[in-house]
């Protein structure tokens, strides 16, 4: 799923026209031929073992990608038979539906939709209206899903409308607007001149379940536990979609959106219609956020209006820009990168074998195999034990509060980090402030002294970790997901697998 | 009439604060036309400043300074702690970016603002934090004041307007009759010329977010005098703030401040003679209505684009 860098190579003037499917580096090659650029690219690319494989991995076609990533999460319901995992791959599913569909908004419109998730709730309660008790009103699936699939782009279509006369930043707080809207009108739903229409923040309940030609897909197998059945449903939509809107993206349609992202100026002089290419990438956005909705609400046969708050549409957008905007094998794996992330943050043992895998193999990235990780690895080590080492003979008290999940790595860290039987109110914010503090400082000195530096760093870091952050998972997983974004878009603003921008002049 | 009263004594409150927020807005984006999404998370973290600076006076039935002096104080602490957050928000998460595509500062702006409110959700928990300023004094702040006809005017909410139209007078003052004011004015209608002339852009932009992010920290205390706050309080109130700022004309300092009476005055009619519950929807629409019919805002000037 390279985005079909192989077939590009051997047609150079087509692939020029296509590279440019991914927001843009600080500072983009200036003034070359993006063919030439990709050249230079090429040319400089890795060597030896590691770049024999990646030219390797590069002339495997996308559909073989796509088949081999759909069978292997297909085997997880049979690998699995835990209803929780089984979840969390029909999450994970949901996931990489919403990501195709923002990815056409923000990746190929360059449009800054705050409202997507809005859309979304649009879909789940157009499918529960039309699914239950609220009016009375039982629509058999194939009838359903396509109504709210169309129901989906005209609501897209119509918050989009203003975005005709609106450039990047008022689209983007209208959008947001149109989102706190949607919320108001579904928590006030419940006495919409004198009617209950949604339900208020009791949401709708007893919603059908999908019924295909027929056969209803119960919502729970025996003993209760989640039918993998829905999963499989929305893979093979997934497939659909994916393959879908490759074929738009390599059409008239997907060159005319990247041209208008690039420069809506220039587009708008070339003869074409920005306003109709605007609010198509919005609809099609929008009908795919709202076809989502439908699974959702079908498999928890419920529906409320706090499912669709402002932090699931951060969790979609970091997914977006992690995988790489505008790349749709980038945003599918950010969002199985991003959904497992924010499960194993939910288990402190998990939390806490990922934090020092984390810093492990980040520090093995920035200093490869050199005497400078050496010294940062056996520096860090022996400054954890020495301050544990010192604490612990000042109070034994002060050391003696861990003993927590995580086997191995949680006997490491009771002996390594100090963490106190007793947290005083003022240590939480405190450690917090200064690891911010000293963080921020890191990117300003260089040399031996970002290394000196460091050492503190992690240390702090791992105590703020293991005595604050593990205990509080909800906002530890929006912190992150927030400093992935920035992080994101200082140093890699093309993500994962997007590809660099080269402006021509 | 009485109920007009009171609701026009609540939008002029309302309205007050909204447009120390919208000055904020209007600042930033006048001269690196960035949407600070930040903004909103900045004007939470005063409310929580404002929130500590209290407790570290003693609280507010027994303060250890006369009432006066807690509130200069705590309003102060809240400007200087936003001043430097806003300092260190622009040099590490928009400075980078200043030569970015447009979406990526905005991009980069919702994350710092998701891991603000996150952050002090963390820290100091997701449970709302009142002022407490029945307490002081007795509650002189609330039956002390004047009346308008039958409409008692409480001390709290004259202390509110009047300092927020102190504060934005002093800015006016400020951009309009200072070297750095010019060079505030001379950046925001052009970059690059400012800097062909030897104004140091950058200081112009840590200056503009010092001055936005220290009157977001005094409107999060003004705000925060009458109503609980929370981690997550700055996300709608910053979403208003924004759009006070568009409906006055962003960019412009007249305009915020009547963009943010409008909003006020708007918002306190609809929750008194509609409903408290759709008031949100009537500031939408009367958003909607001006991006459509007069995206310059009230004071701004039309949009020309040379290519």
């Amino acid at each position: 799923m390279t985005g079909g860098y192989d077939d590009e190579l051997s047609r150079p003037l087509e692939g020029a026209l296509e590279a440019s499917t991914s927001e843009g580096p600080t500072s983009p090659a200036v003034g070359r031929d993006e063919w030439v650029a990709r050249h230079g690219d090429n040319r400089t690319g890795r060597t030896g073992r590691l770049g024999v494989i990646e030219a390797r991995l590069r002339v495997v076609p996308w559909w073989a990608w796509l088949t081999t990533f759909v069978a292997l999460f297909c085997l997880v319901p049979v690998a699995s038979d835990s209803g929780y995992v089984r979840r969390v791959a029909f999450d994970i599913a949901i996931y990489m539906l919403l990501a195709l569909g923002l990815n056409v908004v923000v990746g190929w419109g360059g449009l800054l939709d705050l409202g997507y998730i809005a859309f979304f709730g649009v879909g789940a309660y157009a499918y529960a209206f039309l699914s239950s008790e609220q009016f009375g009103v039982h629509l058999p699936t194939v009838v359903s899903i396509p109504l709210v699939v169309v129901i989906g782009a005209i609501v897209g279509f119509l918050v989009g409308l203003p975005s005709r006369r609106l450039t990047g930043d008022y689209l983007a707080i209208v959008t947001l607007f149109f989102l706190q809207l949607f919320l108001t009108v579904t928590t006030n739903g419940d006495d919409l001149f004198g009617r209950n229409v949604t339900g208020g923040s009791n949401g709708i309940l007893n919603i059908d379940s999908l019924s295909i030609f027929g056969r209803e897909l119960a919502v729970s197998k025996e003993g209760g536990l989640f039918n993998p059945a829905y999963m499989y449903v929305v893979l093979a939509v997934f497939v659909v979609v994916y393959v879908a809107l490759r074929f738009v993206n390599l059409s008239r349609t997907g060159r005319a959106w990247r041209s208008l992202r690039e420069d809506p100026l220039a587009a708008e002089v070339m003869g074409m219609p920005v306003n109709s290419l605007k609010l198509m990438s919005f609809a099609f956005g929008a009908a795919i956020a709202a076809l989502s909705g439908t699974f959702v609400t079908a498999l928890s046969a419920s529906v409320f209006p706090l499912s669709f708050s402002f932090a699931i549409l951060i969790i979609i957008y970091t997914m977006v820009i992690l995988g790489g905007a505008g790349s749709q094998p980038g945003v599918v794996l950010g969002a199985v990168l991003i959904g497992i992330l924010l499960e194993l943050l939910r288990d402190p043992g998990d939390s806490r074998v990922l934090f020092y895998a984390a810093i492990v193999v980040g520090v093995i990235a920035v200093f490869r195999f050199s005497v400078k990780l050496a010294v940062v690895v056996g520096g860090t080590f022996l400054f954890g034990l020495v301050v544990h080492a010192i604490a612990g003979a000042v109070d034994n008290a002060w050391v003696n509060g861990s003993g927590g999940e995580g086997g191995g790595v949680a006997d490491f860290a009771a002996n390594w980090v100090i963490v106190p039987v007793d947290l005083a109110s003022w240590i939480p914010p405190v450690s917090y402030i200064s690891l911010i503090a000293l963080a921020l400082l890191l990117t300003l000195v260089h040399g031996w002294v970002r290394i000196g530096l460091l050492i503190p760093v992690l240390y702090v870091a791992a105590f703020v970790w293991e005595n604050v952050m593990i205990a509080q998972p909800e906002p530890t997983r929006f912190i992150i997901l927030g400093l992935i974004l920035i992080a994101l878009m200082i140093f890699r603003p093309t993500g994962l697998l997007g590809e660099k921008r080269v402006e021509i002049i | 009439m009485d109920t007009f009263i009171q609701l026009t004594l609540n939008g002029l409150t309302l309205g007050s604060v909204y447009a120390l927020i919208a000055l904020g807005y209007s600042l930033v984006y006048g001269i690196l036309k960035l949407l600070n999404f930040a903004h909103g998370d900045v004007f939470m973290v005063g409310t929580f400043i404002g929130f500590g600076a209290i407790q570290l006076l003693g609280g507010t039935v027994n303060p250890i300074v006369p009432v006066w002096a807690l509130l200069v104080l705590i309003t102060l602490a809240a400007m200087a702690g936003c001043a430097c957050l806003g300092v260190v928000i622009e040099r590490f998460a928009y400075r980078p970016l200043r030569d970015a595509p447009r979406i990526a500062p905005l991009i980069s702006a919702l994350g710092v603002s998701f891991f603000i409110a996150y952050s002090m959700q963390l820290l100091f928990g997701a449970e709302p934090k009142n002022y407490d300023t029945f307490s002081l004094n007795g509650g002189a702040l609330y039956t002390d004041g004047f009346d308008i006809g039958n409409v008692r005017v409480p001390m709290i909410r004259i202390i509110t307007i009047v300092s927020a139209f102190v504060m934005m007078f002093f800015l006016w003052l400020l951009v309009t009759r200072t070297r750095v004011g010019k060079a505030m004015r001379a950046t925001s209608h052009d970059r690059e010329a400012a800097a062909m002339m030897g104004i140091d852009i950058d200081k112009v932009i840590v200056f503009a977010f010092v001055l936005g992010s220290a009157l977001a920290g005094a409107a999060g205390v003004l705000f925060a005098l009458r109503i609980p706050t929370f981690a997550t309080i700055g996300f709608l109130i910053g979403l208003k703030g924004f759009t006070a700022a568009v409906i006055g004309g962003i960019g412009s300092i007249p305009g915020a401040m009547a963009g943010g009476l409008v909003l006020g005055f708007a918002e306190s009619y609809a929750q008194g003679y509609i409903s408290t519950r759709w008031s949100d929807l009537l500031v939408f629409v009367l958003l909607i209505l001006f991006l459509v019919f007069r995206p310059q805002g009230i004071f701004g000037k039309a949009d020309i684009r040379k290519v």
